[in-house]
């Protein structure tokens, strides 16, 4: 192994080992940490944020950014829990949410690619276009008790083999999405489209299908991190998923994929996302004080991006 | 000219209605003070009860008020201010969409002279004569002497926290506090910032953290939802306590999924509000803050 393969594994394992030495950390400092109760809510917490920044990931690849995931997910979760409360079969209510994610995200790819707007400008956009919409449609009340079906239910808050069903979806999802990245021309696209669009452009690739795809699928996620929500609450929010944006983008540039584009992989994604969720679970257990846990979460981004800065 | 004629018939008709709409009003002319109500929203039952309080204070007491929604939008409340104080009110009384964004209203009505309470929130800048709130304090320690009442001396207990630096949360926390460190065992206290979908995370966290808990205090009935929900999957019985009083949280307390919540009285609030104006109309003195006290609402 030369010097480059080397630096290019400790690079691809920089995250895993943050996320390693926060578990022994924390483990040391409380030991109900590492009991198996407490991983799996872990797992349960984590794959909201996860599966956001999966879709994040694409979007980023293609040097872009979403700013409206949050409000995606509380309009297709609205949305949902109406449907379901005025008696449609939950299930059948999560897919139309989910075909609402699709096309809300579709919306955005649509204004980045033909519309021409910086990703930044047109999702600040219809982060609050959508946000409004939330609020209008459940005129600022939570949309409670919806219902007591078992499936629906279980789709947030139930185990399967002991896991927990959210934390099976998201793992479902991230070996979709992995496979899609690596192994299609699909992916290869979105890292092309990203590491350079000219090139791409004379490559004959599709630019703006690419795009258009990863936002699409950004909202699609959204919806279904939406329903996991709606079936843990048993109720949806006008506020749900303030601030999501954050969380997700953190995740994706704690895992070393790079804001400019082109670079990175969603493996790092799903350790970012496990850091975060680790480090709210873990400061919660330790009792730290919500001041000072919001310095230490700013700080391990910090140092994260700076670590990668070095290695680069 | 057929254009001028019709005008000029126009104006007649309407100004001869103007004059029997005058004069036609046989009841005596209504010579008390006029107090103004600028209400943030009557989109949201708390609003609206507070607006009924207004009103049923004001008929019982034989005086006129004249109430506005800004519907939750600040720039209506500006205008809505600006159309109170030009009609000439004696007292203006503003339940403020925005703390920030009423100041410059609050200044214009202390440039006319008009006293202004400030409702529910306060105002940042301006004269204010007095502001009248729900007691914050009061109510966190209610909460506590609560859970050590029905609970036990020395409960093991958590507390779910607002947002921090909120002063709902620095009051709140503060009058829980006082109490809960004599009278209960308090183990944590994590912000889960006001969010349902928080509380639950959080509380999960904290009912791992300390499986011989007892009781959770949710500093509003939305994070104590969310405690609800983490409780039932933990499969424990908690005592759990919210704070406001909301539909979803009265529910909850009725469906015994929640044992009580501190809940905030906007009637109260708005009967309050018409008392400490006709106080000031007459001249006499008013405390720079009025506390409103809260009820404990319990199945």
């Amino acid at each position: 192994m030369d010097r480059t393969q080397v630096t290019s594994y400790i690079k691809k394992l920089g995250p895993l080992i943050g996320l390693i030495a926060l578990f022994i950390i924390i483990s040391l400092l409380n030991n109900s940490f590492l009991e198996i109760a407490n991983l799996k809510n872990l797992f349960r917490q984590v794959s909201i944020n996860a599966i956001i920044a999966f879709g994040m990931t694409f979007v980023i690849l293609t040097a872009g950014i979403d700013l409206s995931v949050g409000s995606m997910l509380a309009l297709s979760g609205a949305v949902m829990a109406e449907l379901i409360v005025t008696g449609m079969n939950p299930m059948l209510a999560i897919i139309v949410a989910c075909l609402l994610g699709l096309f809300l995200g579709a919306i955005n790819g649509f204004l980045i690619s033909y519309g021409r707007i910086a990703p930044f400008i047109a999702t600040l956009a219809t982060m609050t276009i959508y946000r409004g919409a939330t609020l209008v449609f459940t005129n600022g009340n939570p949309i409670s008790s919806l219902t007591t079906d078992h499936a629906f239910r279980a789709f947030g808050r139930g185990d399967l083999l002991g896991i927990p069903i959210p934390a099976i979806t998201m793992f479902i999802i991230f070996f979709v999405l992995w496979f899609v990245l690596q192994k299609t021309s699909l992916g290869r696209h979105t890292y092309a489209v990203g590491g350079s669009e000219k090139v791409s452009f004379i490559a004959g690739i599709k630019i703006n299908r690419v795009k258009i795809f990863a936002y699409a699928l950004t909202g699609l996620l959204c919806a279904i991190a939406g329903a996991i929500i709606t079936s843990r609450l048993n109720s949806a929010q006008p506020t749900a998923g303030a601030g999501y944006e954050l969380d997700a983008i953190a995740a994706v540039v704690l895992g070393g994929t790079s804001l400019s584009g082109g670079k990175g992989h969603i493996v790092g994604t799903l350790i970012g996302a496990l850091i975060i969720g680790t480090l709210n679970n873990g400061l919660n257990i330790l009792d730290v004080s919500s001041f000072y846990q919001q310095i230490v979460k700013g700080l391990v981004i910090l140092f994260a991006v700076l670590a990668d800065r070095k290695k680069a | 000219m057929k254009k001028i004629v019709s005008f000029l018939l126009i104006a007649l008709a309407a100004l001869s209605l103007l004059l029997t709409a005058g004069c036609g009003s046989k009841e005596p002319a209504y010579t008390g003070p006029v107090i103004g109500f600028s209400v943030s929203t009557l989109n949201n039952p708390f609003f609206v009860a507070m607006k009924d309080g207004v009103e049923k204070q004001a008929a019982a007491l034989g005086i006129k008020v004249k109430i506005v929604d800004a519907q939750n939008d600040p720039a209506k409340q500006a205008n809505d201010m600006e159309d109170l104080i030009e009609s000439g009110v004696s007292v203006l009384i503003v339940n403020p969409v925005d703390s920030a964004a009423i100041s410059p209203s609050v200044e214009d009505a202390n440039e006319a002279g008009i006293p202004v309470i400030t409702l529910d929130r306060s105002a940042e800048k301006g004269k204010v004569t007095t502001h009248i709130a729900s007691d914050n304090f009061k109510g966190g320690q209610m909460a506590a002497n609560l859970i050590a009442e029905k609970v036990g001396p020395k409960a093991i207990t958590v507390e779910l926290e607002g947002t921090p630096g909120a002063s709902a949360t620095r009051e709140r926390g503060a009058g829980f506090d006082s109490i809960a460190k004599q009278k209960l065992d308090l183990v944590a206290s994590q912000s889960a910032d006001f969010d349902r979908t928080k509380g639950l995370n959080v509380a999960t966290n904290l009912i791992q953290a300390h499986p011989n808990l007892q009781a959770i205090f949710a500093q509003n009935d939305e994070m104590a939802l969310g405690a609800v929900e983490a409780a039932k999957s933990a499969g424990k019985k908690l005592f759990i306590v919210g704070f406001d009083g909301t539909t979803d949280g009265v529910k909850a307390v009725e469906d015994r999924d929640m044992a009580a919540t501190i809940a905030q009285q906007p009637e109260l609030m708005g009967k309050i509000a018409i008392d400490t104006a006709m106080k000031i109309i007459k001249g006499q003195a008013v405390p720079s803050k009025i506390p409103v006290p809260l009820k404990i609402v319990m199945h």
